[in-house]
């Protein structure tokens, strides 16, 4: 996957520590201190209590494939076709991703397989985090 | 069924389908016109104007209307449907009297066209699904099927066969783009443009527009062919398709359309007709199940069993749907046009004494949804 010319993310207060974290090698989620619930996107509140004592941890990285798309349509930063898949992380959130070292076919691509974080630099703030095949 | 306290007493589509030659405001206009005549008004009885695409304001400097009340509601597709809701509610509080909802969208040729919304830098969605090669409805709506085919153990074919059916009205409909049949095969067999989905199992692109008049219930005993509104829902969900609580239901669709069967005080087996939004084929498969026509996981059967099929015992999608009678990008509006259509007794593939019609709506990808329930009785 060429990755020069992607569309890449506009950090925002919010969200400054997941993309720190991604820079430095760690998957950083949020987790509510009083309901105990994790969750993404960031924001500084617990989307299910409305909390805002939470904090911020590093997740495992562990994930398993839910769901996902394999696209045809040739568009810069992508070699067609590629997959736009959806994970569910270990620790519960699900998160879009694309996925890499692994063939972007629907053999090689199946529901559940485990998955872990490969992080993939694009520039010197901006670090994505994409998932490949687990122990590959 | 409850007592209805608005009705449609115009509705109409833009003269031409297809290519035209026309600014996106003069398709709302040309839709507007066609709706007004129809009511048998004249654009000064309009006192109120509800519009998603085109602004509230563009369209009263345009057709000449100074109103009291607006919406400009715009979630995308199911805007329209909403619009209705909101004009009953408004009627009813006393705010207007006559509703004009428009829609026009130069979704092929693009004159004055706003296009499909890029995201916000910054925002969430920008943040954490453009990054990774989404290109628009394509390839964010077709998210979640896999994870609902493999949950009831399904296969491509069931997009297919609901792409096969609906081509089956189309055949029926001279206005619709697309009217050769197909089979399963030509479905299959046709250019993958997003795994699992392929051509066919994707709305076409075209221009148009629709408008509707809507007025109270009391009044729409004085024009020709009310259609009365019997029941109405909406909600939303989130505008990050990756972020829906389930990728096997929709959360907007159920609550909407719990609320408008509620507010109707209609059971399932009451509806003589549905309009299902197709934008991609698996979308009437979550629409049967969330509205509670099927159970989960039963729809693919359903339909392969012809019950939405010409002859059915629910005929559905029966303009073509936005897979072959057109889409020119907010399909909303054409959905509430064919069940008007039905229920007037005047559609161009008619389903026999239609009393009461669904239309249910999606806008953006699962993000919104709203429902309308129509009756050819006021009560
Ligand atoms: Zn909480």
């Amino acid at each position: 996957m060429k990755d020069q010319t992607r569309p890449l993310p506009v950090p925002t207060p919010e969200t400054a520590h997941f993309w720190e974290g991604t820079r430095h090698g760690e998957l950083r989620l949020q987790r509510c201190t009083h309901c105990a619930h994790a969750y993404f996107p960031p924001r500084p509140f617990c989307p299910k209590c409305s909390s805002a004592e939470i904090e911020t941890f590093v997740a495992s990285g562990r994930a398993s494939l839910y769901s996902y798309v394999i696209s045809h349509r040739p568009i810069p930063g992508f070699e067609a076709p590629y997959a736009i898949a959806v994970v569910e992380l270990k620790e519960g959130p699900r998160m879009m991703t694309n996925i890499v070292d692994c063939a972007q076919t629907p053999e090689a691509l199946s529901l559940d397989m485990p998955l872990e974080v490969a992080f993939a630099k694009q520039n010197e703030e901006i670090t994505l985090p994409l998932f490949k095949p687990l122990g590959v | 069924m409850k007592r209805s306290k608005a009705a449609v007493v115009g509705a109409a589509e833009t003269t031409q389908l297809g290519v035209i030659p026309m600014s996106q405001v003069q398709l709302h206009a040309d839709a507007a016109l066609n709706a007004i005549r129809d009511a048998g008004l004249t654009v000064s009885d309009i006192d109120g104007i509800a519009t998603a695409g085109e602004t509230p304001e563009s369209l009263a400097h345009y057709l000449g209307i100074t109103p009291t009340w607006i919406d400009a509601t715009g979630v995308g597709g199911c805007s329209f449907l909403m619009h209705v809701r909101h004009a009953t509610a408004a009627i009813e509080a006393g705010l207007c009297r006559t509703v004009l909802i428009t829609h026009g969208e130069s979704g092929r040729s693009g004159i004055a066209a706003a296009g499909f919304p890029v995201p916000i830098r910054g925002s969430l969605l920008q943040q954490f699904e453009t990054p990774y090669g989404t290109t628009g409805p394509a390839t964010m709506f077709t998210v979640p099927v896999l994870r609902y085919l493999k949950k009831h153990g399904l296969g491509e074919d069931a997009l297919a066969e609901v792409a096969v059916v609906q081509r089956e009205w189309a055949a029926k409909n001279p206005r619709a783009t697309f009217k050769n049949p197909i089979s399963v095969d030509d479905v299959m067999n046709s250019r993958m443009i997003s795994y699992p989905f392929r051509l066919l199992m994707c709305c076409l692109v075209t221009d148009g527009g629709g408008a509707l008049i809507v007025t109270s219930a009391d009044r729409a005993k004085d024009f020709s062919r009310p259609v009365y509104i019997v029941g109405t829902g909406e909600s939303v969900e989130t505008p990050m398709v990756s972020q829906m609580e389930d990728f096997t239901t929709s959360r907007a669709f159920r609550v909407s359309g719990r609320e408008a069967f509620k507010s109707a005080g209609i059971t399932h087996a009451d509806v003589n007709h549905l309009m299902i939004y197709d934008a991609f084929a698996h979308l009437p498969l979550y629409g049967l199940e969330d509205l509670g026509f099927c159970k989960p996981g039963e729809a693919a059967a359903f339909i392969r069993e012809r019950n939405t099929a010409p002859g059915g015992k629910l005929p559905m999608n029966t303009n073509g749907g936005g897979l072959s009678y057109m889409h020119s990008g907010m399909y909303g509006m054409y959905a509430l046009q064919e069940s008007v259509r039905q229920v007037r007794g005047i559609a161009a593939a008619q389903v026999p004494d239609v009393n009461i019609s669904v239309a249910h709506g999606v806008g953006g990808m699962f993000a919104a949804s709203s429902t309308i329930v129509f009756s050819k009785n006021a009560s």
